[in-house]
């Protein structure tokens, strides 16, 4: 269009005037200018890789890619291993999207498709938005604060009350563990999910919906047979941003998850998560391995969430596709 | 023709079942700002609270100016470094940006949105902190920068892309170069949508604390050096927050309070722009 030939505006005649030389000049100039600062961006993301593996090379020099299968993290005898952080983040991101997956589902549908309630949508979907904004550290001090009384006193005794012949629901509760911190992650995750599911949804076409409903399906019917294996892929997408979210939580899990370096089958049990580690032990890492091992667990937490990231802008790019193909 | 009876309940349940859903999101969000405001504000209206550093544990009063004019100063810094830049990318994007350095680019932005805030914190660490031996205000700054710098961009690239092209026609037909019709046409044109960006960017990092833990440290007296450890807002909610007293819990509250003031009143001027635009 236009843009395209924008330059080929500018007349070339055989002998420039200084005019016009100033005139081509002054784009040139500008491109240059804009052309670097893309430059810049690119070169910080070639700075940033650098940037995190520089300070992990001890630990990796030492221990290799052994580091994922060892469970060891041991200061004194200087062997460090990831399995244990590895697996608290998983645990506490499962438990997350399980909370977070069928409740940011529904409120997207309620706030795509239903009818009722329309006056009720703008503030709902402002508010989920504003959660979306609250600083980590915030959600965190709300939840070290008012959720793991809750959790100690009321949720988990009632879970073991109910559920305590599962492994998972065993032990003595604390409010501080695995369960509370996948909680306060599925709050954290919700906005994500139900913006994201909620603009999937929306780009279902019409004429699909439309012609559900007049075949006499339900409005329940539709959603199950039309509109869900149409957004199917989008969705997918959603959850999967969402994941790369509770992957990389930092403060807010913290507070929250006890800080204990333990696999534990039992939900209410203290652990740790990848970011946790790094930034509850930072401080006090003294030794050029304890400290790499520090920042290898970061290389790892980087690489798992750039992974599920770009696995999910790939999902949500196709459906995109997709919707755009069929409207 | 009648529905059956069955068709006709499982309709009902879902329907019922989608406003659960609704309610269970939306009511933690309420239950969180309910709290904070109702913790936050003794701790605000404490004497003492905006103009004292904080006293040492044990020691009753004391305020948070310390990590108040830290938060202003780290920001302050990030965005001056951060907002140019992003600008500047942003404009590249909507106005050269439709071929592969565009999309690498891109590519680029949307991987560093996703990353862990942590990550931000350890590349201020390794550059800054460690070629300079020691925690310093500008470190959390630079960090706190690259992580704004994604947001940024792609604000102005929207904003930019929003702009009619009949603008810039008109410009370019009166004869003026691409560069005075991108600097003095369609970017005062954005503007609006430019400005938005950079608040809501200012604004989630102002509540960043990860990032900071790794670079600007935290300090307890009032610094305004930028090369010297300096406290934050969310440095003191989180580290009071651990801490067995009232005086110093309360002051995490307040801090907690004005960052939950700062980002609904951003993000409320964000929603009032947006819907001008659409009118």
């Amino acid at each position: 269009m236009s843009r395209g030939t924008a330059e080929r505006v500018v007349p070339t005649p055989l002998v420039a005037t200084s005019r016009q030389r100033r005139f081509v000049a002054g784009d040139r100039i500008f491109r240059v200018i804009a052309y670097g600062a893309a430059a810049l961006i690119i070169l910080i993301a070639a700075l940033f890789v650098v940037a995190l593996v520089i300070p992990a090379l001890p630990a990796i020099t030492k221990f290799g890619l052994g580091f994922f299968a060892s469970r060891s993290w041991d200061p004194v005898r200087n062997q460090f291993g990831a399995l244990t952080p590895i697996y608290g983040t998983l645990v506490t991101s499962a438990i997350a999207l399980l909370i977070a997956f069928p409740i940011g589902l529904g409120a997207a549908l309620f706030l795509a498709e239903d009818a009722r309630l329309r006056l009720l949508r703008g503030p709902i979907s402002f508010l989920i938005e504003l959660l979306a904004g609250i600083p980590s550290v915030v959600i965190g001090l709300w939840a070290f604060f008012l959720l793991t009384p809750l959790m100690r006193d009321n949720v988990d005794p009632f879970l073991q009350h109910t559920l305590g012949f599962l492994p998972l629901f065993q032990g003595t509760p604390t409010g501080y563990g695995f369960l509370t911190a996948g909680l306060v992650l599925a709050i954290m995750v919700l906005p994500i999910m139900i913006a994201l599911s909620r603009d999937v949804i929306r780009a279902v076409p019409r004429e699909l919906r439309e012609a559900s409903l007049a075949l006499g399906a339900t409005n329940a019917e539709t959603i199950w047979s039309v509109i869900l294996p149409y957004a199917r892929v989008g969705i997918t997408g959603a959850v999967l941003l969402s994941l790369g979210r509770a992957l990389g939580e930092t403060i807010a899990v913290t507070m929250v998850i006890g800080n204990t370096m333990q696999i534990s089958t039992s939900l209410f049990a203290s652990g740790y998560t990848l970011p946790s580690v790094i930034v509850n032990e930072f401080t006090e890492a003294n030794g050029n391995v304890y400290l790499g091992s520090l920042f290898y667990l970061g290389v790892v937490l980087v690489l798992i969430t750039i992974v599920v990231n770009v696995l999910a802008r790939l999902l949500i790019w196709r459906f995109s596709g997709s919707a755009r193909a069929v409207a | 023709m009648s529905l059956p009876l069955v068709r006709l309940i499982v309709d009902r349940v879902v329907g019922s079942l989608v406003v659960l859903c609704v309610m269970l999101a939306a009511i933690p969000v309420l239950v969180l700002f309910l709290f904070v405001v109702l913790k936050g504000l003794p701790g605000i209206l404490t004497p003492g609270f905006f103009t004292d550093s904080p006293h040492p544990q044990g020691v009753p009063g004391g305020g948070v100016l310390n990590a108040i004019i830290g938060t202003l100063e780290i920001v302050g810094i990030g965005s001056l470094l951060a907002v140019p830049v992003g600008a500047l990318i942003g404009i590249f994007l909507s106005e050269y940006g439709r071929n592969q350095v565009g999309d690498t680019v891109r590519f680029i932005s949307d991987v560093l949105t996703g990353l862990p805030s942590i990550a931000f914190g350890i590349f201020g660490y390794t550059v800054v902190v460690l070629t300079t031996h020691h925690f310093s205000a500008i470190s959390g700054s630079i960090a706190l920068a690259v992580l704004m710098l994604p947001v940024i961009l792609r604000a102005t690239e929207t904003a930019l892309l929003l702009v009619p092209n009949a603008l810039r026609e008109a410009g370019l037909a009166l004869g003026a170069p691409r560069w005075r019709v991108t600097l003095e046409i369609v970017v005062p044109a954005a503007l609006g949508g430019i400005v938005t960006g950079a608040l809501l960017a200012m604004a989630r990092a102002a509540g960043e604390t990860a990032p900071l833990l790794f670079t600007a440290f935290g300090n307890d007296i009032v610094q305004t050096n930028p090369l010297q450890p300096m406290g934050a807002l969310a440095l003191t909610v989180f580290r009071n927050a651990l801490v067995p007293y009232p005086n110093l819990q309360d002051q995490a509250w307040g801090a907690a309070l004005l960052l939950v003031i700062l980002v609904a009143v951003t993000n409320i001027l964000a929603r009032v722009y947006v819907r001008r635009i659409q009118r």
